[in-house]
């Protein structure tokens, strides 16, 4: 038997998957800067990679980024915690009434598909132009998943764990709160994580639509401004906040789940 | 039979289907001792685990009663502790918790339900796993922390559903010996539902054999067997005497079940 190469114990090793990943990226940079170097593709359009590299240390110090973050940051927060109360009570209720379940459950779904982000305008009316109507339209477009995650997650219990509460007598408070709750957590959880994508998505583009707020407002202020580089910028910014958010959620989801 | 525990008088259990009502258990009645451990055996389909449920208290809706120690159940009682087929640990709490949980039910402190649990775990041969989730487990370990899970309510009679039936053959000798050893320590009441007459004839001082639809007392078997006993017991002359008379007895009723069953598709199959 021959040794395993260094190169082949790496592409086995865990660090592949992502050095290829990165690898892939800044492949597509190089095409994309040689395509606009040599006018395939306009740089009135699209700005050379090297441009927007060159432009983020500018964005970050003049542009007032780290403030923008945490505004943006702080709106998904609140539309979090939102949604985790307001989701997962409504999908409890719509767990136990069978006929509100059966009554409402289509429109929840068709909710989670619907552009709310349009109905902009008569958010406006209501609430004004501040952060309410960012943050009631992170809400409402990322409340679904978690109502309805939450009915699968309860109507998913295993009926041998509602037995096992039967068998020890449990009352109907302690057979929610000690069994079915818990069962049903990873996927209110997956849930919230949908939920919290939407919101961030939702959030971003109406900052964008109203111009007001955090990192939309600023992707807004810089086209306006035809600041190309500075625009992909910002925009490959809110790119890596989406990432790093994820990649945060899916870390206190493993770390809700310890027997995953 | 005197000071019978556990007193089931005239069982029966009807279902609605589809196709008409079916008597699924019909005029069953059995009492066990204080410390004796009974099996009722059964080819599949004969109502094993519908008499599991209504003594267990899960199913309300029977004829006949269930006593203990004198006392009339219609529901889960704490007397009774359930183990079940189908793998029922919690997987979000680790193994102590897991066995605490009905200590927890009764409020006691966490230090003494901690070391409780401990006791319980340790007889199970489960020690050095208290901090491990079910997820981390075999299918045998996690059927053991049922067990002690369960045992650690103290229940006066400990009912087991076929606990082994989704585990492999060695793995169910190793886990019966486990469970005898409990047995004869605890001198635990123990009414085991089981289809595999090995396990039966291996654990049991009765085993009570039903008939295929609607389920009914066969007979009931005295298995005058030496204890303490292991697992080694399968290999003597008196054991394979049991297991053959047992087989005698359930061929006929697990025929009648296969021919019923072959009938109900070739009826649904049917134009």
């Amino acid at each position: 038997m021959t040794a395993a190469t260094p190169a082949r114990r790496f592409l086995a090793g865990d660090l592949a998957p992502a050095a290829t990943g990165l690898g892939c990226v800044v492949l597509f940079f190089i095409v994309l800067e040689t395509l606009i170097r040599t006018g395939v593709i306009s740089e009135y359009i699209v700005p050379p990679p090297s441009e927007v590299v060159a432009s983020f240390g500018r964005v970050v110090m003049e542009e007032h980024i780290i403030r923008r973050f945490f505004l943006t940051i702080g709106e998904c927060l609140t539309t979090g915690v939102m949604i985790t109360v307001f989701g997962v009570v409504g999908g409890v209720l719509l767990y136990h009434y069978r006929i509100l379940r059966l009554a409402v459950e289509t429109w929840v779904a068709a909710l989670a598909a619907a552009p709310v982000v349009l109905a902009y305008p008569l958010f406006m009316v209501i609430f004004g132009r501040n952060a309410w109507t960012i943050i009631m339209i992170g809400f409402v477009a990322a409340l679904s998943p978690v109502i309805l995650k939450t009915v699968e997650g309860l109507a998913g219990t295993r009926k041998v764990l509602i037995d096992v509460g039967r068998s020890f007598n449990l009352s109907a408070s302690q057979q929610f709160f000690k069994i079915m709750l818990p069962a049903a957590l990873p996927t209110i959880f997956t849930g919230i994580r949908l939920g919290l994508i939407f919101a961030l998505i939702n959030i971003v583009g109406v900052e964008f639509l109203i111009n007001y707020g955090g990192l939309g407002q600023l992707i807004n202020d810089l086209a306006e401004r035809y600041d190309l580089p500075g625009t992909y910028a910002a925009i490959c910014f809110v790119i890596l906040v989406s990432v790093v958010f994820f990649m945060t959620l899916e870390r206190i989801e493993r770390w809700l789940r310890p027997t995953n | 039979m005197d000071n019978p525990i556990l007193v089931a008088d005239k069982l029966g259990v009807r279902f609605e289907t589809a196709e008409g009502p079916v008597m699924a258990v019909d005029d069953v009645s059995f009492s066990v001792r204080q410390g004796e451990f009974l099996s009722i055996i059964g080819p599949s389909g004969c109502g094993k685990s519908t008499v599991f449920n209504v003594i267990g208290g899960l199913l309300s809706q029977h004829e006949g009663t269930v006593r203990v120690a004198g006392e009339l159940i219609d529901g889960p009682h704490r007397s009774i502790g359930m183990v079940f087929q189908e793998e029922s640990t919690f997987p979000w709490r680790n193994v102590t918790d897991n066995v605490a949980f009905p200590l927890e039910l009764t409020g006691m402190p966490k230090q003494n339900r901690t070391e409780r649990a401990r006791h319980f775990i340790k007889m199970v041969g489960l020690d050095g796993f208290e901090k491990r989730f079910p997820g981390e487990l075999s299918g045998g370990m996690r059927q053991r922390v049922s067990l002690a899970r369960t045992l650690a309510s103290e229940p006066k009679i400990l009912l087991m559903d076929e606990p082994f039936a989704a585990l492999d053959e060695q793995t169910r000798l190793l886990l019966g010996d486990k469970v005898l050893q409990i047995q004869q320590q605890l001198k635990q009441t123990t009414l085991l539902i089981t289809h595999n007459i090995t396990e039966a004839v291996q654990m049991s001082d009765r085993i009570l054999v039903m008939t295929y639809r609607p389920g009914r007392v066969k007979r009931i078997v005295n298995i005058d067997l030496p204890r303490p006993r292991t697992s080694d017991i399968v290999g003597s002359e008196a054991f394979g005497r049991y297991v053959a008379q047992i087989w005698a007895d359930l061929r006929e009723e697990a025929s009648r079940g296969m021919r019923d069953e072959e009938d109900h598709m070739l009826h649904e199959a049917a134009p």
